[in-house]
């Protein structure tokens, strides 16, 4: 650490006050009396007066370990956990901003009921006091229960951190299977779910690449930067610091494809082409870890004579890539194997083939050696603690979500569910094989009634109209509904069309049940509120807890307060509340993450039916698929138009943080990436505003255009999240346009029921209209953020 | 002699804002003024020979600095560790110093004052580093005193494989160091990379 040292006071000092004398000649007076002529007088200056509170950000899913600092009864400061195995005391951008988020003024802050005769959409509510509020929710979902036929008829849909009450518990104690997370069939579900039927376990959200050992890393659109988890950023970092290799597989120059070693620039839609030309690399040129691949793995033979045509040069015509760039990462791979990644990405829900590609990249990492290995792959394992004890469910749930696996650390209390319908969405054989519940095919059962119709919804920050493909769809849905309500902090558009709206406490202001992380080494968070909640609003457990009790389940909520909850499970660990505080509001346990530490403890590594890695998979084949993954072309954009891709900021989450005051200073509006050349057909330039119309006719909202050498000219991109239409949301209402609001169409994948997005197309003019404006201030995306082209 | 200055990592930087957002809760820089910090993407190249990179960029806290001299009121002064500071008391908010600044590295506060980068010169004190350094995702920032030839400056820059500043524009000398640029050394102005 720096010391300044008492001369160098002494001299400040003298500049700054300009002859101001020392009057009690004591250092540490001067030393304060010269910091302070510098503004702004910082707030950890009220000495004594700051509370520091342990707790774990919920500015995005990763939900990393903070410390909060409270002064006078206000946050002023959110800072890294250094205790915290994924924020290793440091944070991204909105982390850093949720201050913003809990002091935004445009927050939900009375309980609201539509006003009678009203339509969904008018916005006319009336406020209500939480009793008369949760009252007449509990009535409504009764009488959807009571009319449809059962507990199926209604849905729960959730989205953060205390999505676990409203999407999991609530459900199975209320009877409905039909519970679900856009997290899943609109994200990482297929890649799950082909982990599945690989490895025999699904991959984990977390993801467990072996970043500190490896060597050769490969990411195949994946963007580690823009996507700004805090993990990872780090240890990618620290790996290319150690000289491991990179190679990115874009249509597109992103943040880490500028990092990379290798940038292959491919062609969208053909990525499946090209793993398998890497996978027939190592088996004709016997690059593979034969060893591994005798050991753990079955249908190596079917495995080979399936990729036999796909050479590189085969590849190159699909890919858009050179036959020597594919063979280079190949060698590249097998050069370093087993410390060499193909890292299976995160939402990768693309073209509806998304589960048979995502089990290519794990058949070849198999084949390099790299799963449970060191410098490749460890294997997640959940904390031990226990579940808090509860009455037998009425149904299973299972929504699934990015955290998984091993959410459920403990002995659940093992009781046969009631008799059900079954889910409502197909994912049961019906339109699709296995997987979690696909969000958007529970939209369809609230369109047409089929299988059976869903009258209810209960929707936890679960963002509808920005999530979901289709949105007029959705809007019809929720036009039927009977009963719709939504428990959020913001006044976000879709939450203006609920019946019943409850505004619930930020994370900042809160206890949420404990963070049970399956990590390398798994641990437990503690979420524990810095300040009261603002306004008249609630935690999301005690809303839980209340409409709980109103519907009948109240043995379901056995505790009075949730600190005894807390407490409760925390004594099944050895800690308690006030134990996991003081150290530090972590408590991390021993893993198993290499193949080793599992066959020391007699479990198998890879726990599919066989007990082996299955190259070739026959219960894929009895269910009418390539029981390996083969390349199936997709259409192509037909000529004027361009392949519509969306992505992340690094300064937001998915369609939550645009109204934050500071990551709305830093990224205002979005923008719509197009190719020089392209932009240049067709007499458009660099920040102006276009409009795009995509294959049904439906046209976006102005949107600024970015026009740049970082992209194909056959694709256009965006940020994912902007476009709201909320006039509650003073500083995102009308900003930028919505990718989702031109995905009309998506790809269902037909094994994990994924709904792939990257099947809309979108042709670019300039704007018919003038954009919304905000009314509070106008964008500063263009001011703090300029790319120059050379 | 102590000589502060902060060097940037640019192949660790991925341009996350993290530092930009660190900085304005940690300085309660307001909403509706600027920024002491920002994020520029440079990107040279046409598809597909590209390189590019990110830089995070606040006041340089030049030798000589020449909004100390445009300073009519001594508002503007630079310690002797090297760290260019404004007395807001003094400050009247004339902007001379904003328009001596070669790059744009102040704003006008809200309060009627000229704000910028001060290193967090209220942690150093404490024996903190900058806000900025300690929330950076990819430890990408370095702070420490450059004589110190065993301190992490020296030792950051002996690692590199190259060390820039940004072009000396007016009479200005910046002291931040760019470390592993992709793009600077091949072309130092600033000023061309803004066309």
């Amino acid at each position: 650490m720096y010391d300044i040292s008492r001369r160098v006071f002494l001299e400040l000092l003298g500049a700054a006050t300009a002859g101001a004398t020392m009057a009690s000649g004591k250092l540490s007076d001067a030393a304060d009396a010269a910091v302070r002529l510098v503004r702004p007088r910082p707030w950890y200056e009220q000495r004594g007066g700051v509370q520091k509170t342990y707790s774990y950000c919920d500015m995005c899913l990763w939900k990393c370990g903070i410390v909060v600092s409270t002064v006078n009864g206000k946050v002023v400061k959110i800072d890294g956990n250094p205790a915290d195995p994924k924020s290793n005391g440091r944070l991204c951008a909105r982390g850093n901003a949720g201050v913003a988020a809990l002091y935004d003024p445009d927050r939900l802050k009375k309980p609201l009921i539509r006003v009678a005769g009203s339509e969904r959409g008018d916005g006319r509510y009336q406020e209500a006091s939480w009793q008369a509020a949760l009252d007449y929710s509990a009535e409504r979902l009764l009488a959807v229960k009571q009319q449809w036929g059962g507990p199926e008829a209604v849905a729960f849909f959730g989205h953060g951190t205390a999505d676990g009450w409203f999407a999991e518990y609530l459900p199975q104690a209320f009877g409905s299977p039909n519970t679900a997370k856009p997290s899943v069939s609109v994200c990482v579900g297929p890649r799950e779910v082909a982990a599945t039927l690989t490895y025999g376990r699904a991959f984990g959200g977390h993801e467990p690449v072996d970043w500190d050992e490896t060597n050769y890393i490969v990411l195949i659109g994946n963007h580690i930067g823009e996507n700004a988890h805090n993990t990872p950023m780090q240890q990618l970092a620290d790996a290319r610091a150690r000289g491991a290799k990179l190679v990115v597989v874009d249509p597109r120059f992103s943040s880490v494809a500028m990092k990379a070693d290798t940038w292959l620039p491919i062609k969208p839609a053909t990525d499946t082409a090209l793993i398998l030309a890497w996978i027939n690399v190592l088996i004709s040129e016997k690059l593979y870890d034969w060893q591994f691949v005798e050991q753990y793995t079955q249908g190596f033979g079917q495995l080979a004579e399936s990729v036999r045509e796909n050479t590189p040069e085969w590849a190159a015509q699909i890919t858009d890539l050179s036959p020597d760039d594919i063979r280079a990462v190949a060698r590249g791979l097998a050069e370093a194997k087993p410390r060499a990644v193909v890292v299976p990405s995160r939402h990768v829900a693309w073209y509806g083939n998304d589960t048979q590609r995502n089990r290519a990249i794990f058949i070849l990492n198999a084949l390099l050696g790299s799963p449970g290995r060191h410098g490749g792959f460890w294997i997640q394992k959940a904390p031990w603690i226990e579940e808090y004890p509860h009455p037998a469910f009425g149904a299973t749930a299972d929504a699934g979500g990015c955290s998984a696996p091993g959410d459920a650390g403990g002995a659940v209390e093992a009781a046969a569910p009631h008799e059900t319908r079954p889910r409502a969405d197909g994912g049961d054989g019906i339109k699709f094989m296995t997987g979690s519940v696909a969000i958007q095919e529970l939209i369809e059962p609230m369109v047409s009634g089929s299988p059976y119709p869903i009258k209810g919804l209960v929707n936890y920050g679960m963002n509808l109209f920005h999530s979901i493909p289709n949105v007029e769809r959705t809007k019809q849905a929720v036009r039927n509904l009977d009963f719709y309500m939504a428990i959020d902090v913001l006044p976000m558009d879709h939450v203006m069309w609920a019946d019943v709206i409850l505004p619930e406490a930020t994370y900042l202001e809160r206890y949420d049940d404990l963070l049970a992380q399956a990590h390398k080494r798994p641990y437990i968070a503690l979420r524990e509120p810095a300040v009261a909640p603002l306004y008249d609003s609630k935690p999301g457990w005690w809303i839980a807890k209340e409409l709980g009790t109103r519907l009948g389940l109240g043995a379901y909520f056995p505790w009075a307060t949730i600190e005894e909850y807390l407490d409760d499970r925390l004594h099944t660990v050895g800690s308690s509340l006030q134990g996991i505080r003081e150290a530090g509001g972590v408590l991390i346990q021993k893993g198993q993450p290499y193949i080793e530490d599992l066959e020391a403890a007699k479990k198998p590594p890879f726990p599919t039916p066989s007990g082996k890695i299955l190259l070739y998979n026959e219960k894929l084949k009895a269910a009418g698929h390539d029981p390996v993954p083969r390349y199936v072309p997709v259409p192509e954009p037909p000529a004027g138009m361009f392949r519509l891709t969306y992505g992340r900021a690094p300064m937001h989450t998915f369609a939550k943080t645009q109204n934050n005051a500071l990551l709305s200073k830093v990224m205002a509006e979005n923008e719509l990436w197009l190719n020089t050349d392209a932009a240049q057909t067709l007499g458009l330039t660099n920040g102006q505003y276009v409009e795009m119309e995509n294959q049904d006719g439906v046209v976006s909202a102005p949107i600024r255009l970015k026009v740049t050498e970082r992209i194909r000219p056959d694709l256009v991109y965006m940020v994912h999240g902007f476009g709201h239409q909320a006039v509650g949301l003073g500083r995102a209402n009308g900003r930028g346009a919505s990718d989702v609001s031109m995905q009309t169409r998506y790809a269902l994948d037909p094994i994990s029921g994924g709904a792939g997005l990257r099947v809309n197309f979108v042709s670019v003019r300039a704007a018919s209209v003038e954009p919304v404006q905000a009314s509070r201030r106008p964008g500063k995306a263009a001011l703090l953020r300029k790319e120059a082209s050379a | 002699m102590t000589r502060f200055v902060m060097a940037i990592d640019l192949d660790r930087c991925l341009g996350c804002d993290a530092c930009v957002v660190a900085c304005m809760t940690e300085n309660q820089v307001p909403d509706d003024a600027g920024a002491r910090l920002r994020m520029r993407e440079v990107v040279m190249g046409t598809f597909p020979k590209l390189s590019g990179e990110f830089r995070p960029e606040a006041c340089f806290h030049c030798d000589d600095p020449p909004c100390v001299d445009a300073c009519p009121t001594g508002a503007t002064f630079q310690t002797i560790e090297g760290v260019v500071l404004v007395n807001e008391d003094r400050c009247a908010g004339c902007k001379a110093c904003m328009t001596a600044c070669p790059y744009g590295m102040r704003y006008l506060h809200t309060e009627g004052y000229v704000d910028k980068c001060t290193y967090c010169y209220h942690r150093l004190k404490e024996g903190r580093q900058p806000a900025c350094v300690e929330t950076c995702p990819t430890s990408a920032r370095i702070f420490g005193d450059l004589e110190d030839l065993n301190g992490p400056i020296q030792q950051a820059m002996a690692n590199a494989r190259s060390v820039d500043r940004v072009e000396a524009i007016g009479g200005a000398t910046p002291s931040l160091l760019y470390l592993n640029s992709r793009v600077l050394g091949s072309r130092r102005s600033l000023g061309e990379e803004n066309v």
